[in-house]
This record gives structure tokens, sequence and C-alpha cells, in this order.
């Protein structure tokens, strides 16, 4: 998808004034931090575990390179293929080819970010492949055409009402008279629509949540089965994953997913873990013929070794997002590319570019709620401050910004300056505003007063009155 | 008797300009505490806005600035959160790249705290004699919280405060949507922020809202005083040095 990340301040304003929305994302907001604390709670070695898979991860990433050609010498080794795909349009193509050779018309999809971040469903459409998300969020978003809202939750931005509109738009066989009110029914109503799709798709392709280097494996977290349908039931299962997913063992690959389902929905472990390892195998009851994995590196392989190289810890778990006040204020479609939220914030100008999406790690109070909660400890407000630096280096920030923060900082680098101007500034706004204590709008604070008062200071600045204080008790 | 701690106030830059009673409530509860208060006149900001900002440069200035001022004494005491965070956490980052900068940065950390923090864990202050007569409610700032680990210290002297009633705010630990500079460059994300949390304030029913910086104190006193809430904003040193009736709450005018 065309990124709209740099008209983030006007998108968080469309977010801020959608009633559904807010409505949404109110219930997100408390629902999923009180889940995971609930989860947090139960388990005693929580944080030990959180150590312990931010050095798994950190261990992988400084042996990548090792660990990738060891995942795929067991992948061939069980009789899949691994695709490396350097670019997005290298993914894609990938894909594409692997469809044509076995003349697939139709290809269900589990739920993958990576997916989305190539933007795989237009380019196979466009190609004369019809794609089916499977995941009933994704479903739901593909027939309104949008993208997710969140990286677990796609359609976390509708309520039920906008659903039921949604299938009764799509569906055309749908009775007027059948309610579908409730969430059942329309779970109910997506399962009748997707059956049909698992078992005449050619090709399935899911995304990967890890990839086991140990054994050349896949692994999906579902929470709804579609994945498993998604994968077994064609002839060609397609993995689309990228290069910072692998682990070395399944040992190391438990530890993690103790903290993924935790971290992200409160539960301790989703509904489906399915571990795929190549295709079907002689006496095999069910299975792919075909076992393919398009391995994208998209940029993060440039990541590695410099400022931004914690972010590929990342497991896509969501509860930075599930914890971000402003993620809460302004939704996921806000931030304008596939990757919402502070690990979005993150990764975003990492992978579409600083000057596009400068925007969105400016856009934190570094509030640090997403790093207390990240499983694998990412110093999320860390890496969107380097993110600043880079663009007041470059020049990329408001000129009228930068050369207000140098006055500032040219006068707070001389003292006696400093405490005159505080000293004048306190009289003045002291006086202007005595009569009510604060003030309803002020000259060049339209941003602060547009929205609340600004409470009046006191009328002295606090460096004269001491030393006043110090002087009189001298001559006492 | 042993010397008294010699402990320099870092008065920060909002409590100089906006609120300088909340400079003298510290010195008042450091003093009670058994310490001798001393400010640096060669003290203006911490730095945060320009680190923040992403203009590394003009931050060192600055805490190159308060290292040297703040070199020779015991302790550094900040009446909050963010800036006693600033100096203790991101100095040591910021002067990551200069090692021979390190050892006086690491030195002034461990001797940098934030103010209740402080007087509890350092100086085993259990009680305070004041009287506030009054429901309060308390708002954890980030930075004390998540930075610096400060969440049962101001509660535990606020109930020693006698007439004192804290009621605990729902989501205490969500951001008010302050955030520096956030504020001013993302007002309508801000204003959703903090009018959230003004009227989770409100339905609280308190009579104050209690906080330890003065950065969330503005700004949800401004929000507060905008939607015509009756609830007060104040800084929890003035109620605990019991300075709270020398002053009316933040913006709020004299009677």
């Amino acid at each position: 998808m065309q990124p709209t990340s740099h008209n983030f301040p006007e998108n968080a304003r469309g977010g801020l004034a959608d009633p559904v929305l807010q409505t949404a994302l109110g219930m997100a907001r408390t629902g999923f931090p009180y889940r995971r604390q609930q989860a947090v709670a139960r388990l005693p070695e929580f944080e030990a575990l959180r150590d312990q898979a931010k050095d798994i991860k950190n261990h992988t990433l400084a042996h990548l390179d090792y660990y990738l050609e060891l995942y795929e010498r067991n992948v061939i080794a069980a009789g899949g293929q691994v695709h490396w795909a350097q670019t997005a349009e290298d993914a894609r193509r990938a894909i594409l080819n692997i469809c044509r050779s076995v003349g697939a018309k139709v290809v269900t999809k589990g739920k993958s970010m990576v997916a989305e971040e190539i933007a795989l469903n237009d380019y196979l459409e466009n190609n004369g492949i019809t794609p089916v998300e499977t995941d009933l969020g994704e479903y739901i978003i593909q027939l309104r055409h949008e993208p997710p809202s969140h990286i677990i939750a796609p359609a976390i931005h509708l309520m039920k009402e906008q659903v039921a509109e949604t299938f009764r738009g799509a569906h055309g066989h749908l009775d007027p008279a059948r309610p579908l009110d409730e969430a059942q029914a329309l779970c109910e109503e997506a399962r009748t629509i997707l059956r049909p799709h698992f078992l005449a798709a050619d090709v399935g392709i899911t995304g990967g949540n890890f990839l086991v280097a140990e054994t050349g494996s896949s692994i999906i977290v579902t929470n709804e089965g579609n994945g498993d349908l998604t994968q077994t039931l064609p002839r060609v299962h397609i993995v689309i994953s990228s290069i910072e997913k692998v682990v070395p063992t399944l040992e190391d690959t438990a530890t993690l997913l103790r903290l993924l389902a935790r971290s992200a929905t409160g539960q301790e472990f989703s509904s489906y873990t399915t571990i795929s390892t190549g295709p079907r195998r002689p006496g095999d009851h069910d299975g792919p013929e075909q076992y393919h994995v398009v391995l994208l590196d998209n940029g993060r392989s440039e990541l590695l070794g410099g400022e931004f190289q914690d972010m590929l810890r990342c497991l896509r778990c969501s509860a930075c997002l599930n914890h971000c006040p402003v993620y809460a204020a302004v939704g996921g479609h806000a931030y304008g590319w596939v990757y919402p939220g502070p690990m979005g914030a993150v990764l975003t100008p990492a992978l579409v570019g600083l000057h596009e999406a400068g925007h969105l790690p400016n856009a934190s109070t570094f509030c640090g709620r997403c790093e207390s909660v990240c499983p694998v400890k990412i110093p999320l407000p860390k890496m969107m401050r380097h993110w600043r630096e880079r663009e007041f280096a470059s020049k990329l920030s408001p000129k009228t910004y930068r050369s207000g923060l140098g006055a500032w900082a040219w006068v707070a680098a001389r003292p006696g300056l400093y405490h005159t101007l505080a000293e004048i500034g306190g009289r003045m706004l002291g006086w202007a505003g005595k009569s009510r204590g604060r003030f309803r709008s002020l000259p060049l604070a339209a941003g602060w007063t547009g929205v609340r008062d600004m409470p009046a200071p006191q009328g002295r600045s606090f460096h004269s009155l001491w030393a006043e204080q110090q002087k009189r008790r001298g001559a006492a | 008797m042993a010397e008294p701690a010699r402990v320099a106030l870092f008065v920060t830059c909002l409590v100089d300009l906006f609120r300088p009673t909340v400079g003298f409530a510290a010195v008042e509860l450091l003093q009670r505490a058994g310490c001798a208060v001393e400010v640096p006149r060669a003290q203006t900001c911490c730095g945060q806005p320009a680190y923040n900002s992403g203009d590394r440069a003009d931050a060192k200035v600055i805490a190159r600035q308060v290292i040297e001022a703040f070199a020779e004494f015991d302790y550094v005491v900040a009446p909050s959160g963010s800036c006693a965070g600033m100096i203790k956490v991101h100095y040591p980052e910021l002067f990551a790249d200069e090692p021979e900068m390190l050892a006086q940065v690491e030195d002034l950390s461990a001797r940098t705290h934030e103010l209740i923090s402080f007087l509890v864990d350092v100086r085993g202050m259990a009680a305070v004699s004041a009287n506030f007569e009054h429901s309060v409610t308390y708002h954890d700032s980030c930075s004390s919280l998540r930075e610096l680990g400060v969440r049962e210290q101001p509660r535990q002297l606020l109930q020693s405060v006698t007439g004192l009633a804290l009621r605990e705010l729902p989501r205490a630990e969500v951001c008010c949507g302050f955030g520096g500079t956030f504020c001013v460059k993302y007002p309508e994300i801000s204003d959703k922020m903090v009018g959230d949390k003004a009227a989770e304030i409100a339905a609280t029913g308190a009579d104050a809202i209690l906080a330890g910086d003065m950065g969330c104190l503005l700004n949800i006193a401004g929000k507060l005083s905008r939607i015509g809430a009756r609830t007060e904003a104040r800084h929890v040193a003035e109620v605990l040095a019991g300075m709270a009736s020398d002053v009316p709450a933040i913006g709020k005018a004299r009677v």
C-alpha cells in the first residue's frame, strides 16, 4: 500500500473524530492491558522469561547468517524450498511464480503482516489470482478494502454493526431478515462463506511467527484454526515470513511462545500453535505436496549492527500498541502504513524512509509504557529518539521548530541571562494572569491554549526569591 | 553528630518559572530530613527538550553545565521524576560515546534522586507532619513510575498527612498527554489524552489531584480548568511540606 504516514496529523484528526473508532478503542485500551496483566500475574517467572527471550533473540541476530543458512538447509532436507527475497517485489514475484507453476486461480491466506507489508493481495489480484483472507478480521477488512489497523486484531477499528453491514453488502445471498447482531451469527456467516474456499484453493499462504533453524520448521500461532486449514488443505503451502523470525531451536521457540500470547491477548497459549516441517511425507494422511518459504529482507539486514538492531527482536505481539496512549487515541490507520503504534513508529521509518514516516517517532510522549510491556524488552522510546536525532541532523524537522529550540538552548546555556529572563517572564505572566490564575489564550501558545488553559505563574522565579532569602539570612 | 548530607536542589525550569512554592516545599522537606540544602546558581534546565528533539549537541552543552554545577554535592534532588530521570537515566546514554566523561556522568547519576523517593528511600522518612483536610487522588508521572520506579513512596507519605484521604485514580499509570513538546506539536492527540485523564480525575470526586511533576500538573490543571471541573491540582511536595494553604492551587487565582 502507498504510505500516508507523512499525513499523520491529518490522519490522526480523522481518527479522533470517528465515533465508531473511538468506541472500539475505548474497549481495547482497557481490555488488552487488563488481560495481559492477569496472565502475567499468574506466571511468576514472566520477568525472567523476558530476559531469556531477549537473550535468545540477541544471540540469533548476532549470528543471523549462520541460523538462516542452517534453517534453509533443514527446510530443504525436509523436502521444502526457500526463496530469498531482498525486496518486496522479489517476494511478490516469487509467490506469483509458485502460484503460476501450479496454475492457481484461488489462494487462501492466513493472517500475515509480511503479506501486508509487500501488498500481496493487490499484486495477486492484478495478476489474475484471487486471494481470500481466512482470518475473520482480515476477511472483514478485505471486503471493505481497508488495511489492518492493528497487527493481531486487524479489524479492531470496527464494531459488530459495521461488520454486519459489510457482510450484507458483500454476501448477495443474505436474507435481509436474518439477524446479524450477535458476534456468533457473524462468525457463522463468515464460516459458511469461507469453508468452500478452503477446499477449492490451489495454494494456501500463511505467515510464520517463528522459523526454527534446527528443524527447518515454520510455526504459526492462531486462534481461529483458519491457518491450519489454509496450510494443510491446498496442494501447495507458501510461508511468507521475514529473516528476523528465525530462532535457533524448538526449545528457544517454546520460551518465546510462553511470552507471546500472554503479551498479546492475555491467553496462556493461543488456541492453535501449528508447526510445519516440509510437505506431506509418504504415509502422511494430509498436508501439502509442496512447501515453500519466501524469506523477506526488505531493509531489515540494514538494521543489523546499527542503533535499530534491537527492533529486529520484535515478536509482533502487539503489547506495545495495546498499551500506547497515542495508539489508543488515534487508532492504527492514522500511522499510514502497515505497522502502527510504537513498534510501527520505529519500524516504518526504516522500511519506507524517514522522509515519509518522520511524524511517527515524533508522535510519542515517551511515556515508556510500550517498553515496560515488551516481551523482548525493545527500548522503543530510545529508538524513536534515535529517529528524531537523524531527523534533526538531516534538518527534516520544521525550521521554526529547530530555530526556536536553538534559541532556547542558547539561553539555557547562559544561566545569568536565563535567570533574568525567567524572572521577567514570570513577573509579566504572573501579573497578567493574576486575576484569574490562568490564561484561556496566549500569543504563540495556540498549541497549548487551543485545548486547555495555561496556568499563570506565581509571579516570581524561584531563583530570584531564593537569592533574596539568602541575602536576608546573610544580613541577619 | 555526623555532618548533615549536603544536598543540591535541582529546581527544574517549570518550578522556577511557574511555581516557586514547590521549590521552597522541597527545601523544607529536605531540611526536615536532616539535609543541608544548597541551590547552585549555575543551573537552568536539564536539557531534556533538546535531547528529546534529537538535538544531542545542545543537550550535551546543557548537561555539561549541570554536571559541573552539581559536582561537589552528596546528593542532587529534583522535585520532578522527569528531570531527575533525565540526569539519572539519560545522561549516561547521552555521553555513551564519550568514555572520558562517563565516570563523571555515572557518579552524578548515582547521586541524583527524585524528591519523594529520596526522602523515603535514602533518608528513611516514614511520615510527615502536615495537615490537609481534603480527599486527594494521585497521578503517577511516567518518568517517576517507569524510569525511576517511584510509586509507593508518595502514597506512603500522603497517608501520614492529617485529614487527607487518598482515593486511587483508575489508570493512574497512563500518560496524561503532556510529553514536553509533544503537547504542542500534536495538540489534538494530547487533548484526547488529557481530556480522558481530567474526566477520570473528576470522576473520583476527590478535591485535589496531586502529582510529582510540574509538566503533568500544568497540563492536567489546564484541562480541568478548561472543562470547568472543580478539582484542584497541586504538587505533592506542597501538601507534604504543609504549604498548600499558603498559595492557591495551580491555575487558580488568589481569593
